[in-house]
């Protein structure tokens, strides 16, 4: 698998960091203040819950777990993804800085519904 | 049956990189005829064969009419490029074959001889494209016509859309042998840049393979997966994308979802068709003319 499963990008809209079970989410999160967890599953070809509604500049982490096969995650406007694989928790801290609408979708093409595999993530003030 | 298509318009380029563009309209064969080695080839994509559904009606017949269009052309092309997703994508190996093997008895039936094949990621991403290469070999190849090298470029056979540190070396070693100025054209399925990533519309390392095309001053890529024309500079290089022959899908962010648009019994066919590329090679121009599937009745 040539994708980094660890993965940290900034933007100038919000500080993502995705991570696995690993170390490195502990020493994230040690930097941040305590913040909510939204738990999210994924199987074919759906996220649970689809709509994720959050606060500009709460702190979030986000926490998928694979309920049937590998998936992907992917929030194009904050340039991030990450794998979501069965059996193992991946995590993205997320503080989104600005309000909008914004699509995450499948990137990983896993079945014949992969095109509809895709939810909304709403940053309000 | 037979049909003569007009030319509705020529996008001209001026430069194989497609530097200026103008519309100028032609009769049929004037580009290829006036030079020795000028050529044309025709580009062919998404004919997801196996879809059912209201966007297509006519599913089953849509890609026997085109390949009839394609026939019907006043002097056949030098060759033929399908850009993927031959196929509408099936969780079952076994009807993804059968799929495949549909596909191919009904573009046998095109007069010219060389009909090339790329795998889209309906055909392949399930499968790292295993079934696409029993029926029609590596996804990923060269060839040279006529003075102009074409590069194809497998960017779904890994489900994440990655072309993959394996096949970017390999291109890169292929470029390493062309001349600066040489024309190259380069197809993939999907678009190399990130045209709409919100409706997975990007390669996610198809920037390296744009850095790696960039030092050549003639490069011009040709692509479908997005059901529509698409014209597209980055930098000197000029990106085209296909109309399908199955259902169009709408402009990239024009609704909030990626879905086909729907049939219009008014106007049957409507946003599928093919297109002509006319090369002259001494120049370094490329021409484009679009065609529809079917006349309207």
């Amino acid at each position: 698998m040539r994708f980094q499963m660890n993965r940290r990008r900034l933007t100038g809209a919000a500080v993502l960091i995705a991570a696995g079970c690993g170390g490195f989410l502990a020493a994230a999160h040690s930097a941040l203040p305590k913040e909510r967890v939204i738990k999210i599953t994924t199987k074919r070809f759906e996220y649970n819950p689809s709509v994720i509604t959050l606060k500009k500049g709460e702190p979030v982490t986000l926490e998928f777990e694979a309920l049937d096969i590998v998936m992907g995650f992917k929030l194009p406007d904050f340039g991030v993804r990450t794998d979501v694989i069965p059996g193992k928790k991946t995590r993205l801290h997320l503080v989104p800085m600005k309000t909008g609408t914004f699509v995450f979708l499948c990137d990983i093409f896993c079945g014949a519904g992969h095109e509809d595999m895709n939810g909304k993530l709403v940053v309000v003030e | 049956m037979a049909m003569n298509f007009n030319r509705r318009g020529f996008l001209k380029l001026a430069g194989l990189g497609g530097v200026g563009v103008v519309f100028a309209s032609k009769l049929p064969g004037m580009a290829y005829a006036a030079g020795g080695d000028d050529f044309y080839f025709v580009h062919m994509s998404d004919a997801h064969w196996g879809f059912e559904g209201p966007p297509n009606p006519d599913s089953a017949g849509t890609l026997k009419k085109a390949v009839a269009a394609v026939n019907s052309l006043e002097t056949q092309p030098d060759f033929i490029m399908f850009t993927g997703d031959l196929t509408h994508t099936t969780d079952d190996p076994m009807e993804r074959r059968k799929r495949l093997a549909g596909f191919r008895e009904i573009v046998a039936k095109l007069k010219v001889n060389t009909v090339r094949f790329m795998p889209g990621e309906h055909d392949a991403s399930l499968d790292n494209g295993k079934a696409f290469k029993e029926f029609f070999g590596s996804t990923h190849y060269t060839f040279d016509h006529k003075g102009v090298h074409f590069i194809v470029v497998d960017n779904v056979s890994d489900p994440r859309a990655l072309i993959g540190d394996e096949q970017l070396a390999w291109l890169a070693a292929d470029l390493k042998q062309q001349k600066r100025d040489a024309p190259i054209v380069v197809f993939t399925h999907r678009p190399l840049f990130d045209l709409y990533p919100q409706w997975d519309w990007a390669t996610l390392d198809g920037k390296k393979a744009i850095d790696l095309l960039m030092p050549y001053k003639n490069v011009t890529v040709f692509y479908g997966h997005i059901h529509q024309e698409n014209h597209k500079m980055t930098g000197h290089i000029a990106h085209h994308a296909a109309k399908g022959l199955m259902y169009p899908l709408p402009a990239p962010g024009s609704l909030p979802k990626r879905v086909p648009l729907p049939w219009d019994p008014r106007a049957p066919y409507k946003g599928l068709g093919f297109r002509e590329i006319d090369a002259e090679v001494d120049s370094a121009k490329l021409e484009i003319a679009e065609y529809p599937v079917a006349k309207k009745s």
